[in-house]
């Protein structure tokens, strides 16, 4: 029987690439949001910013005063939940791609130079990465983000910047590991240099565990981004995204609880579906990362 | 052993002076720190008090300089909301932080080392995956999200719970759970993972061929030994685990805590009560991380061994 806990629990089978059914649905989920966020303007049936104070606070579909087309509900201001939380869902996933190619591009190099160079660098590098593991990173993105104001540029960075050392460690290791293996020993021998073999060699046997790492770290990126918008501090209103959604609103909670569910739900199957994704392809590129 | 500490401590405090310096950049990185700390309705004789207590009118270097010194002798400036020394301010908030956190990871214990042991044991059937179905979901689920579904849930919906505040026991039920989510998750992944190693080897092959009961083969030669790589786990990624949930719970429950406190400050942009929090958090952590290693260390003498 396939259950969600032996995607967690199973240990590792080679070649095992077919999903089973709680991987499929996390697929069709995800590939889901990700469409539903790359064409949000088209499927949304409202303005996300558009109010209408007649219609305040209405109800999802099959509730007493439901308004017609507002299927998740109204907010405060009328404003369409459910295109809301639409455009909040491009937000952040395209804020979450962002933060997790930039932690590529800075983990990924750093990583790759402390693999190839010994001594000092590899030291210093390594240790930059200790200080990050040891850092409570939510405290800092608090200071960066009220210092610098909250505009997306470095939001962007700080989400970016948050998971860098993960990627530095596994490049490095596989690097390290790479390196000890015949093939490459064979392309020094055969004369080759050192930017050959990192390109030709080294790098395209970094892929497979740089997706999975890439996919793990979307869903870590996306629970930090909510929870910065959700304390105030992420993603400014008007502009919608489903942490400020969930933070705005509380207040109307007692009364009016779709607007914070209609986000929530979102997040969860957002983080949910990424994570069950990424341990799917984890297993499928049998690649061991270590444990958080 | 002494090398080791002193490699420990000086890893630390090198830890510790990037942190600093990091707040620093962070607070000059901002544009003008004049305007940056500058209080709403202060008056000109405070701005002045402010661009000499900074140093402002000096070079960046030399201010550097100064706020290490200030850093050393403890001094971190004055809150801009009531004008009191920042420290005070935040060790007033040490302690209902401290209680909460302390809820937390016993109520962290008490499920996950009875559920990762659990999962270990009975890993092919039903009840091991039903734990690690649990465990996640904890990593899931946003600590925020955890936080609002209850409140909404059994304070205006049932009627069971206060929604904010500290006074009682009740008003420790949901911020202790929403603060645990994922260290139950981390913690029972680990115990399990912990477990499963230990119960491998051949000393619990020994210990069941001498005829101990299963019961005291698992949690007397099993648990005993996965236990010190636990404790450590529980020093290493507990400590930054819960100054982020304690920042996000505190602030949604209206915990009077460092957490809460330092949301607020970034919110009103009390600079200096934030740079001292961010400050005073990480040497907690750091602190912690520093003795979970010599204590692993101690426990384990094949850490210090591999390291020396």
């Amino acid at each position: 029987m396939a259950s969600l806990a032996d995607i967690v629990a199973r240990p590792r089978r080679k070649g095992h690439a077919t999903p089973d059914v709680v991987q499929k649905i996390a697929l069709a989920v995800a590939a889901l949001l990700i469409f539903a966020a790359l064409f949000a303007p088209l499927i949304a049936p409202f303005e996300p910013l558009q109010q209408s104070l007649l219609s305040r606070l209405r109800p999802p579909i099959g509730f007493d005063r439901y308004s017609p087309w507002h299927f998740a509900g109204t907010d405060e201001l009328g404003r369409d939940v459910l295109s809301r939380a639409l455009f909040g869902l491009r937000l952040t996933l395209t804020l979450a791609f962002a933060g997790a190619v930039i932690g590529l591009l800075i983990g990924g190099t750093l990583g790759l130079i402390a693999g190839l160079v010994s001594g000092w660098v590899e030291d210093t590098i390594m240790a930059l990465v200790d200080m990050q593991i040891a850092i409570p990173f939510t405290l800092v993105a608090l200071l960066v983000l009220s210092l610098l104001g909250s505009n997306i540029t470095v939001l962007v960075l700080v989400l970016g910047i948050a998971g860098w050392e993960q990627y530095a460690r596994i490049v490095r290791a596989e690097v390290r590991r790479l390196s000890a293996l015949p093939f490459i020993e064979a392309a020094w021998t055969a004369g080759a240099g050192p930017v050959y073999v990192a390109t030709r060699h080294v790098l395209p046997n970094l892929v497979s565990p740089l997706v999975v790492q890439f996919t793990l770290a979307l869903s870590n990126i996306v629970i930090l981004e909510s929870t910065l918008s959700f304390l105030g501090l992420g993603v400014q209103p008007p502009q919608p995204s489903l942490g400020s959604m969930v933070g705005l609103g509380r207040d109307y909670m007692p009364t009016a609880p779709w607007i914070v569910l209609t986000p929530a739900a979102l997040i969860v199957l957002l983080t949910f579906s990424v994570q069950i994704t990424g341990d799917w392809l984890r297993d499928r590129a049998d690649v061991r990362l270590r444990e958080r | 052993m002494i090398a080791y500490v002193l490699r420990v401590l000086a890893k630390s405090a090198v830890t510790l002076f990037a942190i600093v310096t990091v707040t620093f950049i962070a607070t000059r990185l901002s544009g003008n720190p004049i305007e940056t700390f500058l209080g709403e309705g202060l008056t000109t004789e405070g701005r002045e008090e402010l661009i000499r207590y900074f140093q402002l009118d000096r070079s960046l270097w030399e201010q550097y300089l100064a706020f290490l010194r200030g850093v050393l002798s403890g001094e971190f400036g004055l809150s801009f909301v009531d004008r009191r020394p920042v420290t005070q301010v935040v060790a007033e908030r040490l302690w209902p932080s401290a209680q909460l956190l302390l809820s937390s990871i016993a109520l962290t214990l008490a499920v996950s080392l009875p559920l990762g042991v659990l999962a270990a044991v009975y890993r092919k059937s039903w009840v091991g995956s039903a734990v690690m179905v649990v465990a996640f979901a904890g990593y899931a689920v946003p600590n925020f999200i955890l936080a609002i579904v209850m409140m909404l849930v059994f304070s205006y919906w049932l009627n069971w719970l206060p929604v904010v505040g500290n006074g009682s026991f009740a008003h420790f039920i949901m911020p202790t759970i929403a603060m645990s989510g994922v260290l139950i998750a981390a913690l029972t992944r680990f115990t399990r993972n912990a477990m499963l190693d230990v119960l491998g080897q051949d000393f619990i092959r020994t210990a069941r061929a001498k005829g101990l009961s299963e019961l005291r083969v698992v949690l007397r030669h099993g648990l005993g030994n996965a236990g010190v790589t636990v404790i450590s786990v529980i020093g290493l990624q507990f400590a930054g685990l819960a100054a982020a949930g304690s920042v996000v719970v505190e602030s949604i429950f209206s915990w009077p805590g460092i957490g809460q406190l330092l949301v607020n400050a970034a919110i009103i942009r009390d600079y200096p009560v934030l740079q001292f929090g961010v400050i005073a958090v990480a040497i907690a952590v750091v602190a912690i991380n520093a003795v979970t290693d010599i204590a692993y260390a101690l426990a384990d003498p094949r850490i210090r061994l591999a390291k020396a």
